[in-house]
């Protein structure tokens, strides 16, 4: 049997190794997409006091710490049943909004924009950010930069630090925000907004306004009908701090919505003995193997679930963007995996309407950001959406709040599944009879890409850009040839 | 030297968050002076570039290598090995490579328990018990993933480390200061510190740049944070809440203190501290306010986890590095 080995490992670590079998006609008869860390803190977040649990679990990943200090935070509220004031969870959410605008910025210019605006069959050496900088201009590297740093600026006057946040704890925060500050705040929150009309009508010239993309985004190749999952407020809008996760399936009915404290009842993790991540699935529906479809239980949280998973926007000029979305694609759910650029665009507008909604609120600068607890602590779940999917943390603690349990489902985690699926689809479409065109690279990675995999929390990687090595080898062994991307 | 002339730079991750080169990219426009005075040679998360090309170099070829992260795996320690070959300087760069930052924390019980408890949570459904293996015999052949070590290290617990950058990330500012130097002396504008210093940080506590006041006042409670609305102008640590801040190496500008936080260590040992948690435990045990062996026993029931507490950053590079039974594998 002939086998392809897609291993980013030889960027010189285990992020990622793609395992290719063909059978002896050529065809794939199997892949498998290997996650090759695991550093346990499920584990050795026991025995801690469980306060110390937001700030111990941002180290899983430093490119969306916000969101591990966020889910810890609400979890420890829970633990502690304390309400915090309205003004600690508008600040939370503030800081999280302005998170949100730097991650998804960097996401869409830095790693997936190349792919629309160079075309996904540029050149390599042209499909990266200093390729989209040259065709549309030095101009918006600047303003991707100056998006990245009044996030950075936000988290920090709220956080305390630009990496790894401190300031959330049991009841509330540690610190509130001056007026100055929060006229600053206001200020980049409103350059925001126009960032986000920007990067969405460039999307619309360079994207929409091409029917060659166009087809690409519709076409069947990128396309899997799965359930999907998303946190949604009282109204079934979209929000990525609080509410409940709603579960939508692939024909678009809501077939409920769960609360933090029983995400157990829905959700369940399938393992493998080949690779060190779980696989979530919906346990209502049941874990039949990689396979899509309304009997399987596979389900994807990302910028795209999150939109099918909702009713809608919760502020205007993303929900004008939302009614957009739907009527291009042909209505709800949109099952095309490329349509995720899109959709954490439209996130990115939402994302800075609430910054300054936010940062507009009278009581956003009051010193009441603080309760404190006054019940005995026992068990709790957060949850939030991180940019990369429904982020649950679940503690337990004795009667002294020290942690004797703790379990985390994590963004990218959610997508395991999927992205092995998707992975798979492209390969099959690609390989046949022996046959591997240089697209395979391309489009291999463009399959995940969609994902925006983070496996920093899964593991330790920055999110996006995958380096390849495709090794095609012959039944004995031997490699026949070499492709590579990104190395 | 390189065709271009410039000395060869390059960065890696072993295991840990990604952080440090969130941080590196947070020195903004500051990025130019590196492109400008250094051949970018490898760093996965900025660039491409290939584990062979890294192999083919000859030894000693790259001048400087920041190296963060820590060594959990397998092929973490290859990877270690390879860069400290090929590199003339070779700095542990954050917590992780320089201390084992808080995956240490996971060298206080067996490796078996760490995964056994990933592999049985409450929403795992894994009615076999399978615990993923190095090697594994699919249908259609044989597939790897790395083997995780009984402990975790630190980076100079593998290879022979130069110099030692730590901070959880590394400030921005410092990481700015440190390439201004290696640029001076690459210009014979400055020389570089002695081997095995510590740089890009200070050389007393983070209660040196905290400006909190301090009275020396004494204490007969600890206090849990979210019990107590600290006074924000008052010692943290005075006003009975735990703060690492007489432990600490300043050089982050008391961040956490400043916004109502206690400082968590992340900065390390302060020089000439042998291990972290003892010294830490000293600063704590001075500010008790009582010579009643019952009361004192008393007070210090107050601190509820003093491994955490007091390992929280440096289980892997203190004395004790492990516990007995992590050891014993």
């Amino acid at each position: 049997m002939q086998r392809i080995t897609i291993d980013p490992i030889t960027r010189l670590e285990g992020h990622g190794k793609i395992e290719i079998f063909l059978d002896e006609q050529g065809n794939v008869a199997n892949s498998y997409f290997q996650i090759p860390e695991l550093r346990g803190f499920e584990r050795f977040c026991v025995g801690r006091q469980v306060e110390e649990i937001p700030i111990l679990t941002n180290r899983i990943c430093g490119v969306c710490p916000e969101a591990h200090h966020m889910a810890g935070a609400k979890a420890v509220d829970a633990v502690y049943h304390v309400d915090p004031p309205r003004t600690a969870k508008m600040l939370r959410e503030l800081l999280y909004s302005a998170f949100y605008v730097t991650d998804h910025t960097t996401h869409f210019y830095a790693l997936a924009g190349p792919d629309f605006i160079m075309g996904p069959d540029a050149p390599v050496a042209e499909r990266n950010i200093l390729g989209v900088i040259h065709k549309v201009g030095l101009e918006i590297g600047g303003k991707v930069i100056q998006a990245r740093k009044y996030g950075h600026t936000v988290v920090e006057m709220i956080g305390g630090r630009k990496v790894h946040p401190c300031t959330s704890i049991p009841g509330g925060l540690t610190k509130g925000i001056t007026e100055e500050q929060r006229q600053q705040i206001e200020e980049m929150g409103r350059w925001a907004i126009d960032f986000a009309l920007f990067s969405l009508k460039l999307f619309d010239e360079i994207v929409l306004k091409n029917s060659t993309y166009l087809d690409l985004i519709l076409g069947d190749i990128y396309t899997h009908r799965t359930y999907y999952i998303g946190l949604v407020d009282e109204n079934n809008k979209v929000n990525f701090y609080d509410g409940k996760v709603s579960v939508v399936d692939p024909e678009g009915n809501r077939i409920g919505k769960y609360a933090p404290n029983e995400y157990t009842e829905w959700i369940a993790e399938h393992v493998e003995p080949w690779t060190y991540l779980k696989f979530p699935y919906l346990k209502k529906v049941g874990w039949k193997g990689f396979v899509d479809g309304k009997d399987s239980g596979v389900y994807i949280a990302t910028p795209l679930s999150r939109l099918n998973a909702s009713d809608g926007m919760a502020t205007p000029r993303a929900q004008e963007e939302y009614e957009k979305f739907y009527q291009t694609l042909g209505g709800k759910p949109v099952h095309q995996r490329l349509a995720t650029h899109w959709a954490r665009l439209i996130e990115l507008l939402y994302a800075a309407e609430r910054w300054v909604e936010l940062a507009t609120d009278p009581e956003i600068t009051s010193d009441n950001f603080r309760t404190i607890p006054t019940e005995k602590p026992t068990e709790g779940v957060g949850i939030v959406e991180a940019p990369r999917g429904t982020l649950t943390h679940h503690y337990w603690t004795d009667e002294r709040g020290i942690a004797t349990r703790v379990n985390l489902i994590v963004g990218t985690t959610n997508n395991y599944a999927a992205i092995q699926m998707s992975t798979n689809k492209a390969a099959r479409n690609l390989i046949k009879g022996g046959n591997v065109n240089e697209a395979l690279l391309n489009m291999v990675e463009m399959a995940f890409r969609a994902y925006d995999p983070c496996f920093g929390c899964a593991t330790h990687t920055l999110p996006g850009k995958m380096p390849l090595e495709v090794i095609i080898r012959d039944a004995n062994g031997e490699p026949i040839r070499e492709l590579k991307q990104n190395l | 030297m390189t065709s271009n002339g410039k000395p060869k730079f390059a960065m890696y991750w072993a295991a840990s968050c990604g952080g440090c080169e969130i941080a590196v990219l947070n020195i903004d426009e500051k990025i130019l002076d590196v492109d400008a005075n250094f051949d970018v040679v490898f760093w996965p998360v900025a660039m491409d570039a290939k584990y062979k090309d890294v192999e083919a170099m000859e030894d000693g070829s790259i001048l400087l290598t920041l190296f963060n992260g820590a060594i959990r795996n397998e092929e973490n320690e290859h990877i270690a090995k390879l860069l400290r070959k090929k590199s003339q300087i070779l700095v542990a760069f954050g917590s992780c490579a320089t201390e084992g930052c808080m995956p240490a924390l996971a060298n206080l019980t067996p490796i078996e328990e760490v995964v056994e408890t990933y592999y049985s949570t409450i929403s795992t459904d894994n009615p076999q018990n399978i615990h993923p293996q190095p090697v594994y015999k699919a249908p259609e052949g044989e597939i790897t993933i790395p083997k995780l070590y009984p402990i975790v290290r630190t980076l100079d617990q593998v290879v022979d480390v130069d110099y030692y950058m730590p901070g959880c990330p590394p400030e921005s500012h410092q990481i700015a200061a440190v390439i201004d130097l290696v640029i001076d002396v690459l210009q014979g504008k400055a020389v570089l510190p002695p081997k095995g210093s510590t740089i890009g940080a200070g050389g007393s506590t983070v209660c040196d740049d905290c400006p909190r006041k301090r009275d020396v006042k004494r204490i007969r409670e600890f206090k849990r944070i979210q019990d107590v609305m600290l006074d924000p102008e008052i010692c943290i640590l005075e006003q009975g809440v735990i703060c690492s801040g007489p432990a600490t190496r300043n050089g982050c500008g008391a961040l956490c203190p400043k916004a109502g936080s206690p400082c968590i260590g992340c900065y390390g040992p302060a020089e000439g501290v042998l291990d972290y948690g003892a010294r830490l435990l000293t600063s704590v045990a001075s500010v008790i306010d009582s010579n009643d062996p019952e009361e004192i026993e008393r007070i210090i029931d107050g601190i509820p986890d003093p491994a955490g507490m007091f390992y929280r950053f440096n289980l892997g590079g203190s004395l004790l590095r492990a516990s007995k039974a992590a050891w014993a594998k």
